[in-house]
């Protein structure tokens, strides 16, 4: 692992992973309930009476956030290289199993880490290193 | 609970995403390829929100509510199974892919980002197809 330190950023990895940890914590200390973005959303497709405008809120916060961000800097590059079958591929992916391994990134790393989940130390890891063989075939095999 | 809660905590966990580097699926995929050029920077970010957010759960543990003295939905699901390293596994292949996840993929729809309706369609269709799936399993 050799590190690249034209574009390791601490400063902001760290102060951007703290706006991220007080909105999961706030949004747990405030509204009882756990910030799994993936969870949001799948919620969103099982509707239940008074369980569908917080979802659609939070969804619309994120959304939002860019506009926000814009009012006070421009908003940082983006580069999404994937194809549209890689696209179409990856996403189909995501959302199937972030539904059966009942998280992502945020209910699992985020949430579940800072609560310390054994269950989601254990997906936490199991992604993370099959992200990683992933991008390994992808970049460095064939 | 208030829609305002919702939205404020969409908006801040997007801010952080956007300040970070994390609506960027390079910056991701920089991570995620430890054998080439590696950027360290999603590891403190991880770092970051678990520092912060634990102290909120270990908070929202001692108090026994919400700061609004509502209940706490703590997850039940205990033990590691064959669905969540499974599902895990699905879920990180897809993520190394195209180095998108739910957040980042929101995120980047409400930039405007080309494709990124591309991606998020796919997710939600994935999401659908086996909620209906399993739903059509349990009608028995």
């Amino acid at each position: 692992m050799a590190i690249d330190w034209n574009v390791f950023t601490p400063g902001t990895a760290l102060a951007g992973g703290a706006l991220i940890g007080l909105a999961a914590g706030g949004f747990f200390l405030l509204a009882g309930r756990i910030a799994g973005i993936s969870g949001v959303m799948g919620g969103l497709l099982r509707p239940r009476r008074g369980d569908t405008a917080w979802r659609l809120a939070f969804v619309a916060g994120l959304m939002a956030a860019p506009l926000a961000y814009a009012l006070a800097a421009p908003l940082p590059a983006v580069h999404i290289d994937a194809s549209a079958g890689l696209l179409i591929a990856a996403g189909l992916l995501v959302g199937v199993g972030t539904h059966y391994g009942a998280g992502c990134t945020s209910g699992h790393g985020v949430c579940g880490l800072s609560r310390f989940s054994g269950r989601s130390l254990a997906a936490t890891v199991v992604f993370m290193a099959a992200g990683m063989a992933t991008v390994f075939v992808l970049r460095h095999l064939g | 609970m208030p829609l305002v809660i919702a939205f404020g905590a969409g908006l801040v966990f997007g801010l952080g995403l956007l300040i970070s580097g994390m609506a960027d699926p390079a910056k991701v995929l920089g991570f995620l390829d430890i054998a080439g050029p590696w950027d360290p920077s999603l590891a403190l970010v991880m770092g970051g929100a678990v520092g912060v957010a634990m102290v909120a759960f270990a908070l929202a543990r001692r108090r026994g509510t919400t700061l609004r003295g509502t209940p706490l939905q703590w997850p039940t699901a205990r033990g590691v199974d064959a669905r969540l390293v499974g599902g895990g596994v699905l879920f990180g292949i897809g993520w190394g892919l195209a180095g998108l996840c739910p957040g980042p993929a929101l995120v980047l729809l409400g930039m405007g980002a080309p494709d990124a309706w591309l991606f998020a369609a796919a997710m939600l269709a994935g999401m659908a197809v086996f909620e209906g799936i399993e739903q059509w399993r349990r009608r028995d």
